[in-house]
């Protein structure tokens, strides 16, 4: 277990009077796999947008001795901080290995940067191995199929060697062996590295959570192990409360309309 | 665990194609050219590869970056002034005056304005010819790139600039010869330009620094830094979260882009004699755009040989039939942009696709 | 003190000018994120329709009045053509827009120096708008102008009612705010689109009306304004009209004031500088519409 923990202290966000991220605190270990949880609205892409810069937020996130916030994204990326998007987001143009490449050269010098790649850098090669990508490496990553997308971003979290990956949703969309191979991948990586995961997939989240942090309103719910999680009452309220009655009765602050939380979620 | 670590070697073939087509071009250029065409169309050619070196940077920004950059005719004229301010002086100084001839004219002092008097110096005027235009596009780009101003925000402020740039010349007739510009070039380092011999010499010139300049935006365009760039045009934000800022990477592009431009416009005045507000507003900065829209944006040879033809085509047909041409100009751009947005350089990959309906991987440069 | 209130004055003509030109825009590039370079002979084309009015309907103030409406129509009618040929095709491509158009733009000219020769035309200002009007302690604001920032304002007005409170002002808004959800919803998009193209170049043949008092009618004055028309969006900010209203008189009177203190052209090149600093300060414009992508 190496690397460094994550650890966030009262975190708001507010975008113009809405607050989606409401005095969050949280704790992760070196080595965790934490999944986040929490019905839409809850504020858990928020939280990681605010943890890797793209939002401005109030309160504080540690990584290790560093403090993230008010940092350009960038930079906090260059801190070992990387992450995922709900869509695949790879450079559709360009191969697969040149993918790879772009995300381990943060940080190269203007002489490398100048010159042509010559052949595949070792991080690149083992990364390709661990996604298994390998025999799709001259492809263009526009024609993968979402899936392989979805790995291909994790790949390159991996050769960016991110000390904390941060992964919007990564089986969303998967075929059932699919999400085996990325939960697989997903511990193995979790070996040396931390992982947040925030995921709606509850069988998946069984599967391979080590901890798990539920949000809802914007704030955490409740926090521990998968069975801990699974016995509290405020969990079980808000998760099968909320089909027996439309009105939780939960929080201080309203809960967004279904339909508009998840128009927030997608865009 | 089999590994391959090696990129297995692309056939003899492809491997020659690139220089191949590069000692063809300098062939072409530098002495099949020279060889079969008079003093007159040599000249004429000289002042449509200019336009192509303009070009080179414009499908770097724009073709690989995505950049639209719209003011290129900033650059230009800010390279070209440099370059006339010199050679205005030295045919003063040969002369044994110490004002250029419209400054006498329009004189307001005996004295020549502070900011002309460095230019006298050959070697400053040489390194501001390309510094000046780097320097603007750096400082522009700097604060635009910076704040993540939009792409479409971008155009337009390009625009602007080049509108301002182009007024403000205008206005300041008395030092920098308003709408006439700087005209009636004599000399150039010494050489006398009515001297066909050293026509032709400037027309080398012009068409090694385009070779030149080709070589090394190729070099560019295949290098990591060319894979990041399209990486950039293609997902800035994606970029950033791996650690790059997308800003600096763009205003790399953007300002050897300016650079290359400054550098045409300063071997334009040579080549034809003038360099004036008129070849510098909105409508020349678009045009310089034309050319390697029409050829192909992303692919420099497509980028170089759209804007030699662009400009020969307005050339020879805006004299026969100058309503004719523009009517043509526009469709032009209308079907090559509208229509065929990898421009003529796509043509082939679109028809085989369209043939065959399979994806084109091929690499366009 | 008048000097002042005079430049100001005349900053706020230039800012009415400005304003009606930018207005179409608010809507086409604005809301629908198209760089139209035709605006420019839209505007063209409301100044030559008061032309070809003038001269086939005596009396100046008439013709004018019959200008507004029928240069609305006609401006409007090739925008929305333009729209249905080229522009739905590149929505996906909002910068290449601007290189389609701009051919467009080439040809319109062209179309216009062939139909009404390449010099300038002029027409008569009704004999009501010719005259300065006195404000008192010798401060005078020519009175075409005053019609310029009337019309301006009642534009304004107007577009505001249709925006906020009709059914096609909601549907545009929709479109604006979210396409695939406005489109999911029942709205035809096309539709929508081609009516807000409709609307904003109408409104470049409003404002060609206008111009036709304050200066010369040619082939090109469509590009003397486009560029400073665009500014006065990028700056006002995407979506919303107030901020195109602020930014208009504000850089009007900017530009009167400092044109007073300096030259035209010195004043055009800090004016551009004061817009990029403004634009470090607010990147997406004085008003934006938030929104929670990446882009």
């Amino acid at each position: 277990m190496s690397g460094e923990g994550l650890t966030v202290r009262d975190l708001r966000v507010t975008f113009d009077g809405f607050t989606a991220v409401d005095g969050v605190d949280l704790d992760i270990r070196p080595g965790d796999l934490r999944f986040l949880i929490g019905p839409n609205g809850a504020g858990k892409t928020t939280l990681v947008d605010a943890v890797t810069g793209l939002v401005k937020a109030t309160g504080s996130v540690r990584f290790g001795e560093q403090d993230l916030l008010g940092k350009p994204v960038h930079k906090i990326a260059r801190l070992g901080i990387g992450r995922t998007f709900q869509t695949a987001t790879v450079f559709e143009e360009l191969t697969v290995v040149q993918n790879l490449d772009i995300a381990a050269g943060a940080g190269r010098g203007v002489r490398t940067m100048l010159r042509r790649r010559k052949d595949v850098p070792e991080p690149v090669a083992r990364a390709l191995e661990t996604i298994g990508l390998s025999r799709l490496r001259d492809r263009p990553a526009g024609v993968l199929a979402h899936g392989q997308k979805q790995w291909l971003e994790i790949g390159m979290l991996l050769v960016q060697d991110v000390r904390l990956l941060l992964l919007d949703e990564p089986v969303a969309g998967m075929s059932h062996d699919e999400r085996e191979a990325t939960g697989e991948l997903l511990r193995r990586v979790s070996e040396d590295r931390t992982v947040v995961v925030i995921e709606h997939d509850m069988d998946f989240m069984r599967a391979y959570a080590r901890s798990v942090s539920v949000l809802h309103a914007g704030k955490v719910l409740s926090e521990g192990s998968v069975a801990e999680v699974q016995a509290d009452a405020k969990v079980q309220e808000v998760y099968l409360g909320r089909a027996c009655e439309p009105e939780p009765a939960l929080g201080p602050a309203p809960t967004p309309a279904p339909a508009a939380a998840s128009v927030a979620e997608e865009a | 665990m089999t590994t391959i670590t090696e990129t297995p070697p692309a056939p003899l073939s492809a491997r020659l194609r690139v220089p191949g087509a590069f000692v063809l071009g300098a062939v072409l250029l530098l002495g099949a050219a020279p060889l079969a065409l008079s003093d007159f169309r040599l000249s004429l050619l000289a002042k449509y590869l200019c336009y192509a070196i303009v070009a080179v940077g414009v499908s770097l920004a724009w073709g690989r970056g995505g950049l639209m950059v719209l003011g290129q005719g900033v650059f230009f004229g800010l390279g070209g002034y440099a370059m006339a301010m010199h050679l205005k002086l030295a045919d003063a100084a040969a002369t044994g005056e110490t004002l250029p001839d419209f400054m006498q004219l329009y004189g307001t002092g005996d004295a020549l304005p502070w900011w002309w008097k460095p230019f006298a110096n050959p070697g400053f005027a040489l390194a501001m010819t390309v510094l000046l235009p780097m320097a603007v596009a750096a400082l522009l780009g700097f604060f635009v790139f910076q704040r993540r101003v939009k792409g479409a925000y971008f155009a337009i402020l390009s625009q602007a600039l080049a509108a301002a740039l182009s007024v403000w010349l205008v206005g300041q007739q008395a030092t920098t010869g308003g709408t006439n510009g700087l005209t009636d070039i004599q000399g150039f380092f010494g050489y006398s330009l009515d001297d066909p011999v050293n026509q032709r010499m400037v027309y080398f010139v012009i068409a090694a620094v385009l070779l030149l300049l080709m070589a090394a935006a190729r070099q560019l365009f295949v290098s990591r830094y060319g894979e990041l760039l399209v990486a950039v045009r293609d997902s800035e934000e994606r970029v950033r979260f791996l650690g790059y800022n997308p800003a600096n990477v763009k205003l790399v592009a953007y300002v050897v882009a300016a650079g290359m431009a400054g550098l045409a416009g300063a071997l334009f005045v040579p080549a034809v004699g003038i360099i004036s507000p008129a070849l510098i507003g909105i409508v020349p900065s678009i045009g310089f755009v034309i050319g390697a829209a029409v050829g192909g944006r992303a692919s420099l040879v497509g980028a170089v040989l759209g804007a030699i033809a662009v400009a020969w085509a307005q050339s020879t047909l805006s004299d026969a039939f100058p309503g004719a041409w523009t009517y043509l100009q526009g469709l032009l751009f209308v079907l090559a942009v509208g229509f065929l947005p990898g421009g003529l350089a796509s043509l082939g990959i679109v028809l085989r696709r369209r043939r065959t309906r399979t994806p084109a991987t091929g690499e366009t440069a | 003190m008048t000097v002042i209130l005079n430049q100001s004055f005349t900053g706020i003509s230039i800012g009415a000018v400005l304003l009606l030109i930018a207005l179409g825009l608010t809507l086409t590039f604005g809301q629908m994120g198209v760089i139209n370079m035709a605006h420019g002979e839209f505007i063209m084309t409301g100044a030559y329709t008061t032309y070809v009015l003038q001269k086939s309907i005596s009396g100046a103030g008439v013709s004018l009045l019959v200008a507004l409406p029928v240069a609305f129509l006609v401006a409007g009618a090739m925008g929305a053509l333009l729209e249905w040929l080229l522009i739905r095709r590149l929505y996906t491509r909002p910068l290449d827009t601007l290189l389609v158009t701009w051919g467009v733009s080439l040809m319109l000219q062209q179309l216009a120096r062939d139909v009404f020769g390449a010099p300038n035309v002029q027409t008569h200002a009704p004999d009501l708008l010719t005259g300065n009007i006195s404000m008192g302690g010798g401060i005078t604001f020519a009175s075409s102008r005053l019609f310029i920032l009337g019309l301006a304002l009642l534009s304004v007005l107007v577009l505001t009612i249709v925006l906020r409170l009709t059914p096609l002002g909601r549907r545009i808004r929709a479109v604006v705010q979210n396409r695939d959800l406005a489109e999911v919803s029942g709205i035809a998009t096309g539709r929508v689109d081609r009516v807000t193209f409709f609307i904003g170049s109408g409104l470049a043949g409003v404002a060609g009306v206008a111009l036709t008092l304050v200066g010369p009618i040619g082939p090109t004055m469509g590009t003397n304004y486009i560029v400073d028309a665009f500014l006065v969006v990028v700056v006002g900010g995407i979506g919303q009209l107030k901020g195109s209203v602020i930014t208009a008189f504000a850089l009007g009177v900017l530009q009167s004031v400092l044109e007073y203190s300096t030259t035209v052209s010195v004043a055009k090149v800090i004016v551009l500088v004061a817009i990029v600093a403004f634009l470090q300060w607010r990147p997406q414009g004085l008003y934006t519409l938030r929104t929670r992508s990446l882009a």
